[in-house]
């Protein structure tokens, strides 16, 4: 048992295992995160019940609630990096919580727009500053402090121990979210799923919401390979099998989402 | 189908402005993430194999 997790704790630091092993299970986080999305969005947006009390703004929750959720993952993920980073100087894991931050942010916006335009139809107002709200902003604004840490200190070691250290005192800000609308007066409404309880919607509004939350998680994790493995290349450039790979990129293609240099290179 | 016509499922008995103008800006966020990361390799790989080449000579 702890020698299979020593194992694995050693080729998760390897950017060479990284790189490999994200290369292919990329494609299929692409494939299985479109489909579901695909099927979710016109399922919700076109065959789905309207809401009794909402109407059909309703719709616009099988991309809030995914939104909303993974900005929170995304933080929580960010911030256990940082901390396996510093705790166990851990390289592989920095880089993760470096790129999971644009990321994240912009995850964090796609809820805080969509839920202000909902809030127009449904409760009057695009704002107000009740705890949900609030609290969704200040994640916002974390993802934005790491980001900027990163962009501010040239010493990468310093910046990647000051974004962790961010990331992990701002976690207090996740549960604080969660609870935000059982502990305070708000116009959010409480959770519409839960692990524990049934489902309060009907299954035909319910099941594309699950679809759209699955397909989301699978883009965000295609989103992370995508930028770990730009880094992983801008950060091994000088090791043999980063060499190796980028003598064979002029003859074999292995990235997955169209290479535009070698198809550059067949109509030269 | 929900929606009796293309034109309602447009309108979306008055609230298409809002869930039209949230999956619009859903479709832009998710695409530059897309792209984004595409460029950077893009970039990267034109400028270590630039790098490479100098080396060589």
């Amino acid at each position: 048992m702890w020698q299979a997790l020593s194992r694995l704790y050693y080729k998760l630091g390897s950017p060479k295992w990284f790189y490999e092993i994200s290369g292919r299970w990329m494609p299929w986080f692409l494939i299985i995160g479109s489909v579901l999305m695909v099927l979710g969005i016109v399922w919700g947006l076109a065959f789905a019940p309207a809401d009794y009390l909402q109407g059909n703004s309703f719709r616009i929750i099988y991309i809030h609630v995914p939104a909303a959720m993974l900005s929170q993952s995304a933080y929580i993920i960010m911030a256990v990096a940082g901390l396996v980073g510093l705790v166990w100087k851990m390289k592989m894991s920095f880089i993760v919580a470096k790129v999971i931050a644009p990321i994240g942010a912009s995850v964090a916006i796609i809820a805080l727009v969509t839920g202000a335009i909902w809030g127009k139809p449904t409760w009057g107002t695009y704002w107000v500053w009740d705890a949900r709200l609030t609290s969704m902003l200040i994640l916002m604004f974390l993802y934005f402090g790491v980001i900027a840490i990163h962009n501010a200190i040239e010493s990468e070691e310093m910046a990647n121990k000051a974004a962790a250290v961010l990331a992990i005192v701002g976690s207090i800000n996740i549960p604080i979210i969660k609870y935000s609308v059982e502990w305070w007066n708000t116009l959010h409404q409480p959770a519409t799923i839960t692990l524990t309880n049934k489902p309060t919607m009907v299954p035909e509004m319910f099941i594309p919401l699950v679809l759209t939350i699955i397909g989301f998680y699978c883009w965000f994790g295609f989103w992370v390979f995508a930028r770990t493995r730009n880094e992983i290349l801008l950060r091994e450039h000088r090791t043999n099998w980063v060499k190796k790979l980028l003598i064979s990129k002029v003859t074999a293609n292995d990235s997955i989402v169209g290479d535009p240099e070698t198809n550059n290179r067949a109509g030269e | 189908m929900f929606f009796d016509s293309f034109s309602s499922f447009i309108q979306m008995g008055n609230h298409g402005i809002y869930v039209w103008l949230c999956y619009g800006f859903f479709a832009a966020i998710v695409a530059a993430n897309f792209i984004s990361p595409m460029i950077t390799r893009h970039k990267v790989i034109k400028d270590l194999e630039r790098q490479m080449r100098r080396e060589q000579k």
